[in-house]
Formats: structure tokens, C-alpha cells, sequence
């Protein structure tokens, strides 16, 4: 399973016939004390690089952005009760939801993990 | 603004060595953030005592023209120009007193919200220290040298240093290095001078609700002062961040927000700042419009709000109730103290007792929530020395 990263910060890992989305651990380090996460509706369609989520911070509410079009299958409703989770682990059970792909060759226009990293230096 | 542009605190390289996160705030570069984080540092200001430096804000002394009034005489007349701006009864401050106010625009609108002292030294009357907001000062000193200079003279002290400390353990650490400060009561004023760190003002004020001190430092005295404090283990130095979050759960007034120049203090739910005297005597700027307010209600009130999720409702967002737009908040976010989100704003009086129930459109959905009353986190101020 490869995990592809946005120039936004975004993660998607396709699982199976589905992706599973989140912010990336710099954007959550970025954002400090998540503390509401706003997830979309199951059966929305979203579209690559439209919005997808809210996240808040102590300090501010940020947009989340579709990494790829298609349905909204799931979403993790652990993140209502403890959006804490985000900054625990960003890119593990701080998964955002769940999207079932209308475009797979969406994920071949994302960054790989090592191209993500450069990205990230090269912003510093 | 370039990063350059903006003017560094005294202790800059403290904080940086700190491993603060800077952001521009009122044109300074400015810590918003230590490594602990926003959630910890507020934690810790409500248990412990956060060092916080306010050096960007705008502390000055107003000092009478005519040396030859002395004593109450020489208070009476910089009082006397001082009221000329502001609506509180500054003649009627004590030595050693301070009070919070506002200054006020010809239509009664804020156009700063200040904090305004007595010296209480007999040598020292006819001074008042005066601590304006960053984002203001520069027009703030304007007015008042335009409206007083004829009687006062304005000496600014924002190239010195001005550091809060806040919370519960703050008089226990600052009380061994400015002996004094332990007897000081809640809006005291003390100039404490000491080997070590010279000539400092204090006053027992803040801006968490919380117990603490505010410390006026010499640039020479500011670095092992600061040190001397962080050397406590008590002590850990605080951001702008969980300072707004702070002073929102305190339900303080954030100027540029909270406060503006068509807000009057009696919609700001401010008519306490305006003494008995000021009242009948009606000579402050806007007092037609003030009194009138006093009389009848404002057409807006400021309120507190809790949402009944956890979406916060930040400034800009609307409130609505039957189906229409009463208000707006003004600030707003999480309160980590209360564990959940808060806001504060305005509101049609006939909306704005505590229990009622009203609707935030936040992302143009509508959330229900209520009115409550301010603070969200109980005052914790000293109110007689111990």
C-alpha cells in the first residue's frame, strides 16, 4: 500500500477499492491542539483539491482538501469525541475518512512519500 | 509586512532560545507559540504562573506642565486633563490605584481600552502611568498629546520592558526577587526599586483572570530579571496564543474585536468603568449618547456564548435567532480551561440574557447554542492584599 501526499498536506492511502484520507503529521504539528475536526456526510462527492473537511486548532480552522474525487464511504467518527487524536497520530488513527475513487489515476498526479519530504525541505 | 520590518521585544533572543514560534502581531515580531503548546501553556498559566511578555504594548507617563502644584492639587489637575478622554473617575483614584477605562471618541465610541494609575509616592503626583494597547499606541499618544498637552507632558516607555506574570503561584515567585509584592491588592500600583533589577513599576493586574503582576522593566535589567523569574520552576514563559485564550475565557475585551470606535462601553457591558461622579457630571466625550444608553439599553450588548457542539464560532460569524440575523460574534474559539468551545459578541438586548437559545452560522450551517454569562473561567484576582 503507497501513501501519496498533496502539495496541501493532504495524505491518501488506497486500500482495496477504497482510499483512506488524513492530514499529514507536518500539518498537524503545524496546526498545534487540533480541537474540532468538521468531517463531510457520508455519500458526498467530493473533487480533487475542492473541500473536503474543517479542522480547528486552538489557534484557527483550516481547510482540508479533497486529495482525490470520489464518494465519501466513511468517515472516523472517533475524531468528534477526540480530535486530540489528529496530533497523536496524524497519519494513523487520526484518519480523516474514507473515499471511494471516481478517477484512480487521481493518485498518480500526488507526490510520493520521498517527493512529500523534499517538499517539505525545500519549503524551510 | 516583511519579517524584517517588524520590530523586536528586548528579550527577543530569549525567546527564540526559548523555541518559540514568532507570528506579527501590531507590527512586532512576536512569540505565539513555546514548544509545550497552546493547550499546556494555558494549563499551566491557570495552575502555575505564565511569564508573559507584553513588551510590544504601549506604557507611558503623563506628567503636569505646572511643577508648582504638588499633592492632591498636582493629581487633581492631571486627573482633571486626563477625564478630558476617558469616562471613569480618575480624581478619584487613590494613591497607589489604578482603574480600567476606555478612551473615547465626540459619538462615545472606544476608541482604545486602557489602564490608567495613580502614583502612590507624594513626590510622584501629578503622574499617571498609563498602559495602552500596541495596535493603538502610536494614535493613542497623538490624541492624548492633542487633547492634554496644554497642562501634560507624554513620556513613552515602550523601549523598556513589560512582562505579566499570571496564575496562582505568581506571588509566591515574584514576591523573593521585588520584595513588596505579596501586599499589594488586585489594581495596585507599586514602584519597587531594587539592587538587581533597579527601578521597576509593578501593578497587580493581568489580562487571564487570573491572580498576577504586570512588571514595567529597564532594557539594561530585563534579561536577568526575565531569567531570574524562568529560573523558578514554577515559572514557564507563556505565548501571545494562550494568552488570547486566556483572557477569552476571562471575558476580557480584545480591542480590534471586542472593542471598536462604534462600540460604546455601555454596549461593551462596560458601565461599571464609568464612576458615580462621571455620571452626573456628563462631560466626557459622547456622554449625550453614553447616558442615554444607561438609560434606556444599548442597541447591542456584548454576551458570552457556548455552543452546544464542539464547532467553535470565531469572529465574523453570524448569530441568528427566529429566523434572522441578531448579532455577531466577535471572538471566539476554544477554551481549554472549559473544555469546549466559547465565544463572545453582540447581541440585541432582547437576546442577551444568559439561557437563551440562539443559532451560529458557522460554514453557513447554523448551530444551536446559547447565551451565558461572562466570564467562562472565574476571576481569581487578589482583592485585598494578604
Amino acid at each position: 500500500m503507497i501513501t501519496k501526499f498533496t502539495s496541501d498536506h493532504e495524505w491518501v492511502r488506497l486500500e482495496g477499492d477504497v482510499a483512506i484520507v488524513g492530514i499529514t503529521s507536518y500539518a498537524a504539528e503545524q496546526l498545534g491542539d487540533v480541537v474540532y475536526v468538521e468531517l463531510p456526510a457520508i455519500g458526498k462527492a467530493v473533487t480533487q483539491g475542492g473541500d473536503m473537511a474543517v479542522v480547528e486548532s486552538a489557534k484557527a480552522a483550516s481547510d482540508v482538501y479533497a486529495p482525490i474525487s470520489g464518494e465519501i464511504v466513511a468517515v472516523n467518527d472517533d475524531l468528534t469525541g477526540n480530535p486530540q487524536l489528529v496530533n497523536d497520530g496524524a497519519e494513523a488513527q487520526g484518519w480523516f475518512c474514507k473515499i471511494k475513487p471516481s478517477n484512480p489515476a487521481d493518485l498518480d498526479a500526488l507526490m510520493s512519500a520521498q517527493e512529500y519530504q523534499a517538499f517539505l525541505e525545500g519549503k524551510s | 509586512m516583511l519579517n524584517d520590518e517588524l520590530k523586536k521585544l528586548p528579550l527577543d533572543a530569549v525567546h527564540r532560545a526559548s523555541g518559540a514560534k514568532f507570528g506579527a502581531f501590531a507590527g512586532y515580531d512576536m512569540p505565539i507559540l513555546y514548544p509545550e503548546g497552546l493547550m499546556a501553556e494555558h494549563g499551566w498559566t491557570r495552575s502555575q504562573a505564565g511569564l508573559f511578555d507584553v513588551s510590544h504594548m504601549g506604557p507611558c507617563f503623563l506628567t503636569l506642565k505646572d511643577a508648582a502644584l504638588t499633592g492632591d492639587a498636582a493629581h487633581a489637575a492631571i486627573a482633571a486633563a486626563m477625564e478630558r478622554l476617558v469616562p471613569s473617575d480618575i480624581a478619584g483614584l487613590k494613591p497607589g490605584q489604578m482603574r480600567y477605562s476606555v478612551l473615547l471618541n465626540a459619538e462615545g465610541g472606544a476608541l482604545d481600552d486602557l489602564m490608567i494609575a495613580r502614583p502612590a509616592a507624594p513626590e510622584r503626583q501629578g503622574m499617571l502611568y498609563l498602559v495602552v494597547n500596541a495596535g493603538c499606541k502610536d494614535q493613542d499618544w497623538a490624541l492624548i498629546e492633542a487633547a492634554l498637552g496644554d497642562v501634560a507632558t507624554l513620556t513613552r516607555a515602550d523601549d523598556r520592558a513589560l512582562l505579566a506574570l499570571q496564575g496562582p503561584a505568581a506571588e509566591a515567585a515574584l514576591e523573593p526577587l521585588l520584595p513588596g509584592v505579596a501586599a499589594m491588592a488586585f489594581m495596585e500600583l507599586k514602584l519597587i526599586e531594587t539592587a538587581r533589577f533597579g527601578r521597576t513599576l509593578v501593578t497587580r493586574s493581568g489580562y487571564t483572570g487570573e491572580d498576577g503582576y504586570e512588571i514595567l522593566v529597564h532594557p539594561e535589567h530585563a534579561g536577568a530579571f526575565a531569567a531570574a523569574l524562568t529560573a523558578d520552576a514554577r515559572v514557564k514563559w507563556i505565548g501571545l496564543g494562550a494568552r488570547d485564550s486566556l483572557r477569552l475565557e476571562a471575558g476580557l475585551c480584545l480591542y480590534g474585536h471586542d472593542l471598536d470606535p462604534t462600540i460604546s462601553p455601555i454596549e461593551a457591558d462596560l458601565s461599571w468603568i464609568i464612576q458615580k461622579r462621571r455620571r452626573t457630571a456628563a462631560d466626557f466625550p459622547g456622554a449625550s449618547r453614553i447616558l442615554e444608553e444607561l438609560k434606556a439599553g444599548p442597541k447591542r450588548k456584548r454576551v458570552g456564548i457556548r455552543p452546544k457542539d464542539r464547532a467553535p464560532a470565531r469572529e465574523g460569524v453570524e448569530i441568528h435567532a427566529g429566523g434572522r440575523r441578531i448579532g455577531v460574534v466577535t471572538s471566539g474559539g476554544f477554551g481549554p480551561s472549559v473544555g469546549a468551545p466559547i465565544s463572545m459578541g453582540y447581541v440585541e438586548p432582547a437576546f442577551a440574557t444568559p439561557g437563551t437559545t440562539i443559532e451560529l452560522l458557522v460554514r453557513g450551517q447554523p448551530r444551536a447554542a446559547e447565551i451565558v454569562s461572562l466570564p467562562f473561567a472565574p476571576h481569581r484576582y487578589k482583592r485585598s492584599a494578604s
